[in-house]
């Protein structure tokens, strides 16, 4: 299973690089949530893919998953998710001041020292 | 602290004071308040002579940094001492010059003064300190200030190219000397100059002797303007003539030789300091003298005469060494190189100092410095003609002055090379009297040049742009003493041998401390080669200067753009332009090209070390099963992942990523894990609708063609390097796990320590509580910022300049 995740995650990465590797905005910030999906997976899989239960106590379950890479990934994703709303907004309020949303146009412009 | 510590730190400390005796006594020349601080140093210097005469010295230290063995360490020795007094006597000469040379009114006297100030505590500091890295923070000191003074008229072009010059060139090789002082430390695990001659025996077997010897010569020879790195000396003619009377002839670029003949006793034995230091100073003296008989400018035949003294008395140094190798100190014939050296030092100071004061006179009294618009100024400047006659002649070399003496003790030092019979000098050896004397002819030649074109002939007064007349006594004082010094070394040299020479040669070569070691400079010296050699100086180089219309010419046949200086300004304009063409390829400005910078970097260096390094590995052994579930997950995030590529709408993209996310949940679901599972699905939904709000308030593509991607063939190349990369770092990851896990201690302690059964949620809150709440922080951050964006609209400021 680990070695399908790697794979898997591998692909996540690739094409997260490619779309970062794009002239649009919106399309590097589609290319940062692959690349976070990717992280996160990567934390889990890393952790091992061991079966076992749930990691809520209970009396039942004598084996349980690894808590710690969850609650890591759980922090990962609530601050890759404060960092993507404030990229979107940023890239909208870009588009409405500068009219446009390629990158390879938002250059530092002549006069600007 | 002791005395010696406050001499050294005088000038610096009056250099502070400088500017409030300017503001406050406007009426009163500012030099007037700094004059007394030299005449009191070189009366206190002076004091030290009873002591070296000895052959002792005084050491003195004070704590700086002790725990880098960096100490400020004060040592008079007779070579140091006759520093010393040379920096502070012709320091105070200067001052006194310079309070009839700049005027009162026009100049910036505050300014000049702090440097000049700052110029001669630094020098005082660089020959007296014992320890090499203080010795290197006066060094550069004295760069800073020369600059500072060459600079002072920075309202000029010239000045401004000249002072940057300088500067570029005596850092470098200051910074090369640093170089070289470290690598001493690293050989004699000490800073102390005393300490490292001590042991030089050992130093000479070291691997490191030799880089630290090139290093170190290098420093002492951009200082000391020796070829090729003389170029700086004649640009830096464009400071006040005081400032080149005083750093460029007396005192800066005579801390080259200094530090040459203070670090002997540790390189000498080495041929090739030997070798490097007398044959560039031979083919600086060469290459100087020739050169400045093209010079139109006074004071730019006076910055290559300089040049080429100084190439004399670095060869002299040089074969100097040469009287390491012989057992028989007593009659050792290269003694006599090291004393010709110091007796030249001496004389060079003052001579050069009184003609450059000549030569500033000459400025400041007809406007002009060109050889071609002067002449005939004898009737009007009587007494600046003699100055010059006596400086002119002496530095030609002719009797009775000083000049006389240390030309033929040079002269018998050259032909002695014949006699050597190490490094090779018994085949090449006879190059060196041979270059000698026909540079002492191009001397010769300069110096009836800068008197006779000068004070001779017919006066052009209609080219003039004053009506010269003899300058004011205060101007002439510091000139005539100089001038007088001239006349009295030369006619009873022995003044000097015993007071200074001797301990400043027995500082050079220790091992005559045990030896009762006699100078004596006989003025008369008997019918010999070397007065012939003199003869014939004076014979041919006067027969050249009198025809010296007729071959001038040969100084038009080597094309100015091949000269050195066209070398340096070629450099530095090829180091400009390409470091500007490299910046502007890098550094485009494109956001996709920095990415790929790092994407390959990336791919490189964790590619290449994986391999590299063989850590590389793959264990199937402890691999969790493989469902069907999961296989159509994966499949899933496969197809969907690589269909966001080649989404043809961004529409489509934002769904497919919603569709990635939602996966990226099921697999949470899988493997175990329901808060997150949880987590990614509500966020997921947020960001989707985020996506198409922004998606929304893009205009209408109607404009712009919703075009595929453009295929990048290095896109897709840098990202599947990329991913193949964290692929194989994962399995390899996986494959060695080095030890377990710490999770056991949570799933132990949840209920027990903290009291909760979901173990997730007791490690954000209870037992990594600090990580949630910056987190929140972050969330917090990020909503203030988004808010503050939309809200926030200050005008653009396009309206400005």
């Amino acid at each position: 299973m680990e070695v399908l995740m790697a794979i898997v995650i591998g692909i996540l990465f690739m094409c997260a690089t490619y779309l970062m590797l794009s002239k649009s905005i919106l399309r590097i910030i589609v290319g940062t949530g692959l690349l976070s999906h990717g992280a996160h997976l990567l934390i889990l899989t890393m952790g091992g893919l061991k079966q076992g239960a749930v990691p809520i106590l209970s009396d039942a379950a004598g084996v349980y998953v690894d808590p710690l890479p969850q609650a890591l990934i759980l922090t990962a994703i609530v601050i890759s998710f404060g960092v993507t709303a404030f990229l979107l907004v940023l890239a909208y309020r870009a588009y409405q001041e500068l009219g446009t949303d390629n990158m390879e146009r938002l250059k530092g412009t002549d006069n600007h020292e | 602290m002791t005395s010696l510590h406050w001499a050294v730190f005088a000038p610096f400390i009056l250099a502070i004071f400088v500017p409030l005796l300017y503001k406050w006594f406007r009426g009163i020349h500012t030099g007037w308040f700094i004059l007394f601080l030299p005449v009191l140093l070189f009366t206190y210097f002076a004091n030290f002579i009873s002591v070296t005469m000895q052959g002792q010295s005084v050491t003195k230290s004070a704590a700086w940094i002790p725990s880098l063995k960096i100490e400020v360490d004060f040592y008079v020795d007779g070579l140091s001492l006759l520093f010393s007094l040379l920096i502070t006597g012709i320091g105070a000469l200067v001052i006194l010059y310079s309070i009839f040379y700049l005027s009162k009114d026009k100049e910036k006297l505050n300014q000049f003064y702090v440097y000049l100030l700052l110029f001669m505590g630094a020098m005082l500091g660089v020959v007296l300190s014992d320890n090499l890295i203080v010795l290197y923070m006066f060094w550069e000191f004295t760069s800073v200030s020369s600059f500072l003074l060459i600079g002072y008229w920075n309202e000029r072009e010239k000045s401004r190219y000249g002072a940057l010059k300088s500067m570029i060139i005596t850092v470098l090789g200051g910074l090369s000397m640093l170089g070289g002082f470290t690598l001493l430390y690293f050989m004699g695990e000490t800073f102390s100059i005393r300490t490292l001659v001590s042991q030089s025996g050992n130093l000479f077997e070291h691997s490191l002797f030799i880089p630290a010897l090139l290093l170190i010569l290098l420093g002492a020879f951009t200082k000391s303007a020796q070829f090729p790195f003389h170029i700086w000396l004649p640009d830096a003619m464009e400071a006040p003539t005081p400032v080149s009377a005083y750093l460029h002839s007396a005192t800066m670029v005579k801390a080259g030789i200094y530090l040459v003949a203070r670090l002997s006793p540790i390189f000498a034995e080495s041929g090739v300091w030997l070798w490097l230091v007398s044959a560039v100073g031979l083919l600086t003296l060469f290459w100087g003298s020739f050169s400045a008989i093209k010079q139109t400018d006074l004071k730019g035949i006076l910055a290559y005469s300089t040049v080429s003294q100084l190439g004399l008395i670095m060869s002299l140094l040089g074969l100097g060494a040469a009287a390491l190798h012989y057992e028989n100190l007593d009659d050792n014939i290269f003694m006599a190189a090291t004393v010709a050296a110091i007796f030249h030092l001496i004389n060079h100071a003052t001579f050069k100092g009184s003609l450059f004061m000549a030569a500033g006179i000459i400025d400041h009294e007809t406007g002009t410095r060109d050889i071609r618009r002067l002449g005939g100024l004898m009737p009007f400047m009587p007494i600046t003609f003699t100055i010059t006659v006596i400086g002119g002649f002496s530095m030609a070399g002719l009797p009775p002055f000083n000049g006389f003496l240390s030309k033929e003790m040079f002269f018998t030092s050259m032909v002695n090379v014949l006699q050597l019979d190490i490094f090779n000098l018994e085949t090449w050896g006879l190059l060196f009297p041979v270059i000698a004397w026909v540079a002492s002819i191009f001397t010769f030649i300069y110096s009836m040049i800068l008197v006779f074109k000068t004070f001779t002939g017919k006066a052009q007064l209609e080219k003039l742009e004053r009506k010269p007349h003899e300058a004011p006594i205060g101007m002439l004082i510091s000139p005539v003493i100089l001038a007088s010094l001239v006349i009295i070394f030369g006619i009873f040299p022995n003044l000097l041998s015993a007071t200074l020479i001797e301990p400043a040669v027995s500082s050079i070569q220790p091992a005559l401390a045990d030896h009762d070691f006699h100078v004596h400079i006989a003025f008369w010296h008997g019918w010999t080669t070397e007065l012939k050699m003199t003869l014939g100086v004076v014979l041919i180089g006067g027969i050249l200067y009198i025809t010296l219309a007729k071959w001038k010419g040969i100084y038009d046949l080597l094309p100015s753009r091949l000269s050195l200086n066209g070398l340096y300004d070629g450099t530095l304009s090829v180091i400009d332009k390409g470091t500007s063409l490299l910046s502007e390829k890098v550094m485009t400005g494109s956001i996709r090209r920095y990415l790929i910078y790092i994407f390959l970097f990336f791919f490189v260096v964790l590619g290449i070390s994986l391999f590299q390094k063989d850590a590389f590995q793959l264990d199937t052994n402890n691999l969790a099963p493989i469902g069907i579930f999961e296989l159509i997950l994966a499949a899933a995030m496969v197809i969907g992942s690589i269909s966001i590529l080649f989404a043809k709408s961004r529409l489509t993209s934002i769904i497919i990523l919603g569709a990635v996310g939602y996966t990226v949940s099921l697999f949470f679901v899988l493997f175990r894990a329901p808060d997150l599972a949880l987590t990614q699905l509500v966020i997921e939904t947020i960001s989707v609708a985020l996506f198409l709000l922004c998606f929304y308030h893009l205009p209408k593509l109607s404009s712009r063609k919703e075009e595929r991607m453009t295929f990048k063939l290095n896109n897709a190349l840098v990202s599947i390097g990329v991913g193949t990369v964290v692929t194989l770092i994962a399995l390899s990851a996986h494959s060695q796990k080095l030890f377990d896990s710490i999770s056991s201690f949570y799933l132990e302690n949840a209920y027990k320590e903290a009291g909760g059964k979901n173990v997730v949620n007791v490690i954000l809150v209870d037992f990594r509580g600090l990580d949630t709440m910056f987190e929140i922080t972050v969330l917090a951050i990020a909503a203030l910022g988004i808010f503050a964006m939309i809200r926030l609209r200050l005008t653009r400021r396009n309206d400005q300049p």
